[in-house]
């Protein structure tokens, strides 16, 4: 169809500019409909934030008091808490995937044998729920009484394979490690065992994703590249650390993006799996949000709770996409 | 000539290494399945791992109807059909509204167009509890609270983000020169967007249909939110619910959560190739 290319002909404006208006006419609804929803409600929420409001009955006004619900919760051993285990999850979920995601690419990318087999079944766990997740994996760490001789779930298959020495409190243990004291710090600075569990399950579900995207990162890579490199009497080792891993970089970025932004809102693997317990030692301020909101009605409280989570997102977030936007803008 | 083929073990260490990870990854669902085809007198903690006498289907039964008169559960079966009515007209929507997106971001770009999609992308990772509080209001003044349709509306409106951007980088890997080939054969915005784009936009709808259909399906927070009562509730909210609830024996809850698994599961094993470029189209970005 456009094999020849014909002179241009000079085009009639009005023509144009008619479909440039139909453009704009079709992306309206979504500038105004996200406009609205995602930064609309987000300054409304953090308005909320800002006044004292215990109901949602718009005509009873609600006084201005600043940041207090801010310090208020902030001041809470119960957040406090929660922003611990948000960085607690967060690091070993995020190191993880990336360390499992990583190793399983490179082992599938390896010519070997039953390659599809392999990658499909460390992908499927993708398309489960959360929730599903959350209530399989819930009995997989059911202890059961382990100590008096009657495990189940993980530590009843561990004692049959002749490996009782693995078998754990897991989600039922309150311990924390190694549970500093800080002055001024009303929680315990540690890993709290509990948590385990719960970093597992998630990363059972997402570490096939990150291993995908570096297995399309692998692909990308030239092979005349390493070629070369061989050529030159590089060692295997030195083509990996020196050709594939920084070619990998890009990847590593989209994953950080990608489950750093998931793991910071993750609220229904934890509200399946362990509801925020023992004591608060799973809890996370998506699940908190969602306690003191819709269930004690302390609505500012909640959204001061939300704008954080927002903030700590976009922190991650916000970076990236100016990044990804002048890269486009290069190209 | 007889090839001897040496045996390269570090080749043994790498299958020996991914088939224990295979089988951590196929251990949850060993015990979904065994436990949820058990009949009621198998069930037990202390054999959890013992394979079932035979296939039953009771706890499935169980799951789906509930057994309310008696004081247990209520049943997922509702919920089921619930999260159907839901998840396909909003996927139906979805890839509507992100191909004319997608179109007019990466064919008919105006100034500030690229600065817009950006702004559009961010949606895409906003923690939802920044917004449930004004969506619970508005809904309600909409009278759409507690309600499917509002359910659809809302998984359009916050997938827009994702979907405009699967399209947008489809259309993108289009040539330009057809479109702008229609234009000199006098076609318009919606002609080109007809005769010229939709007809290549198969693969990119099958790619956004997988993704909003997998996403709606398992999502949890605005169907928790939402929908104030059990009728109204998708399937992931009565998972948890019949999760939470104590008289729910355990091989009920593990019958539920294949329940829930199943339509995803399928859309995984029959399309596979283009769920995972849904996946990465979700991850890597322009």
């Amino acid at each position: 169809m456009t094999t020849m290319t014909p002179p241009v002909p000079p085009r009639r404006r009005e023509h144009i500019s008619m479909d440039q208006w139909y453009a704009f006419l079709v992306i309206i609804p979504a500038i105004l409909a996200i406009g609205v929803f995602v930064y609309g409600f987000i300054g409304w929420s953090v308005v909320v934030s800002l006044t004292d409001r215990n109901n949602l009955n718009l005509s009873q006004p609600a006084p201005f008091v600043g940041l207090e619900n801010y310090y208020d919760v902030f001041r809470t051993a119960r957040f406090q808490t929660n922003m611990r285990n948000l960085v607690v999850f967060t690091g070993l979920f995020l190191g993880s995937s990336l360390f499992m995601g990583l190793t399983l690419a490179l082992m599938v990318d390896a010519r070997i044998k039953a390659e599809s087999f392999f990658r499909s079944v460390y992908i499927f766990p993708m398309a489960l729920s959360f929730i599903v997740t959350g209530v399989v994996w819930q009995w997989m760490f059911a202890p059961g009484n382990w100590q008096n001789g009657d495990p189940t779930g993980l530590n009843l298959l561990f004692n049959k394979l002749g490996l009782p020495f693995l078998m754990r409190s897991w989600t039922a243990d309150n311990a924390v490690v190694p549970s500093w004291s800080i002055e001024g710090l009303k929680t315990k600075i540690g890993i709290p065992s509990a948590m385990i569990p719960v970093v597992i399950a998630a990363v059972w579900q997402m570490s096939g994703y990150v291993m995908a995207m570096y297995l399309a990162g692998l692909r990308g890579i030239p092979d005349e590249l390493r070629e070369a490199a061989r050529v030159d009497g590089a060692t295997e080792w030195q083509l990996f650390r020196f050709i594939t891993l920084p070619m990998l970089q890009p990847i590593t970025l989209s994953a950080v993006i990608v489950l750093g932004h998931i793991s910071l809102k993750i609220f229904d693997l934890v509200a399946v799996m362990t509801g925020g317990a023992p004591g608060n030692n799973t809890e996370i301020p998506g699940l908190y949000m969602y306690e003191i909101t819709f269930k004690a009605n302390k609505f500012s409280q909640g959204a001061a709770v939300a704008t954080v989570m927002l903030i700590i997102v976009a922190l991650l977030v916000v970076p990236y996409l100016r990044y990804s936007r002048a890269q486009e803008v290069e190209r | 000539m007889i090839a001897i083929r040496r045996i390269n073990p570090w080749r043994v260490l790498l299958y020996v290494v991914m088939s224990l990870v295979a089988i951590f990854y196929l251990l949850p669902v060993f015990l979904l399945l065994i436990t949820s085809f058990k009949s009621f007198e198998e069930v037990s903690l202390s054999r959890m791992w013992d394979m079932p006498q035979g296939i039953y289907f009771e706890s499935f039964e169980r799951a789906w109807s509930g057994a309310e008169l008696e004081g247990g559960p209520r049943g997922m079966g509702g919920s089921f059909i619930n999260s159907m009515r839901l998840t396909i007209p909003a996927t139906i929507l979805s890839c509507l509204v992100g191909s004319l997106n997608g179109y007019v971001l990466s064919k008919w770009k105006f100034t500030g167009a690229d600065t817009l999609f950006t702004v559009i992308l961010f949606g895409m990772f906003i923690p939802y509890q920044s917004v449930l509080v004004p969506l619970v209001l508005v809904l309600r003044e909409m009278g759409l609270y507690g309600t499917i349709s509002g359910l659809v509306m809302i998984h359009v409106i916050y997938g827009i983000p994702i979907t405009t951007l699967i399209f947008r980088n489809y259309y993108a890997g289009v040539p330009t020169e057809l479109v702008e080939a229609g234009k000199i054969d006098g076609a318009n915005f919606w002609r080109i967007y007809r005769y010229i784009l939709l007809p290549l936009s198969l693969p990119g709808f099958v790619v956004v249909a997988i993704w909003q259909f997998t996403s709606i399906w398992n999502e949890f927070l605005f169907g928790l939110i939402i929908t104030n009562k059990p009728e109204a509730s998708p399937v992931t909210v009565a998972l948890q619910n019949l999760a939470g609830s104590q008289f729910t024996q355990w091989n009920v809850q593990m019958a539920g959560a294949l329940i829930v698994a199943m339509p995803t599961l399928l859309v995984y094993i029959f399309l596979g190739k283009y769920f995972l470029r849904g996946l990465l189209a979700g991850s890597v970005k322009g």
